[in-house]
């Protein structure tokens, strides 16, 4: 299984990120290198009121600029976080649409806006499916 | 020729490149260069019907070709080509918000029930 570093200070950024988004969607970059997590990005959802409830969207023009961001600090976007809220946080057919190879996917399960857990996930090369990730929890970066 | 922007996820395909050498008179030809130069990209730019991902930007310049003439936009000597993706995603629909007979299909490769 794969493995995913990440610090308890980011995950606490990423949890605060998602419960000011709950009940909607909230979502962001993860910036790294070598399976490890060195910075986050929390990024306004730009889906439409009516379905930012169970969706999320990052325009072309935030990619872009957490490119940039990655590029500055030395490292490179990883992958992508976002909630679900009250709902499982394991990836829907709709996730798989959009996905990525190679990133990581972190989702993080909402209930009543509070953070339950989080899950991580990488699409398979061939886009038939997701594999979970371990995740590392670490006091520090 | 034209510069091609590869978006990081995707540079494992290129051999790590952030930028590759295209060619081609239109967006389509150069997308068609593209996964002739790098075929495993294709998967992840086109879909089983040959349509591009919902996911694939492209910009000319500055400006993305859905504003433009789509994948038929002309590309100029010395065109600036930018392949950025959009991301997204989002939990299932919960059964209970569904019209009456619907809310069977299941969250990705999973039988757990509610939204995934």
């Amino acid at each position: 299984m794969n493995m995913l570093k990440i610090s308890n200070e980011l995950i606490q950024r990423i949890n605060t990120h998602v419960r000011e988004a709950y009940p909607e969607e909230g979502a962001g970059f993860l910036l790294g290198a070598d399976g490890e997590v060195r910075d986050v990005l929390p990024l306004p959802n730009a889906r439409e009121d009516e379905a930012r409830h169970n969706r999320f969207l990052i325009t072309p023009e935030d990619y872009l600029k957490a490119e940039m961001k990655a590029a500055e600090i030395g490292v490179d976007l990883i992958g992508v976080f976002h909630s679900h809220p009250d709902s499982p946080n394991i990836p829907s057919e709709y996730d798989r649409e959009w996905a990525q190879p190679f990133f990581s996917y972190i989702i993080t399960r909402v209930d009543d806006g509070q953070v339950v857990s989080h899950r991580s996930w990488r699409l398979t090369e061939d886009r038939a499916k997701y594999n979970e990730e371990e995740i590392v929890f670490s006091s520090s970066q | 020729m034209t510069v091609l922007r590869i978006p990081t996820p995707l540079r494992a395909y290129t051999g790590g490149k952030s930028e590759v050498i295209v060619s081609g008179a239109y967006v389509l030809d150069t997308l068609t260069d593209l996964t002739s130069q790098y075929p495993a990209i294709k998967p992840h730019l086109f879909n089983e019907s040959g349509e591009l991902r919902p996911f694939v930007n492209l910009f000319v310049g500055e400006s993305n070709i859905k504003d433009l003439q789509g994948v038929e936009t002309p590309i100029k000597d010395g065109d600036r080509l930018m392949l950025i993706p959009s991301v997204a995603g989002g939990a299932y629909p919960h059964p209970s918000l569904l019209p009456k007979g619907e809310g069977t299909q299941t969250p990705f490769s999973f039988r757990e029930k509610g939204r995934g």
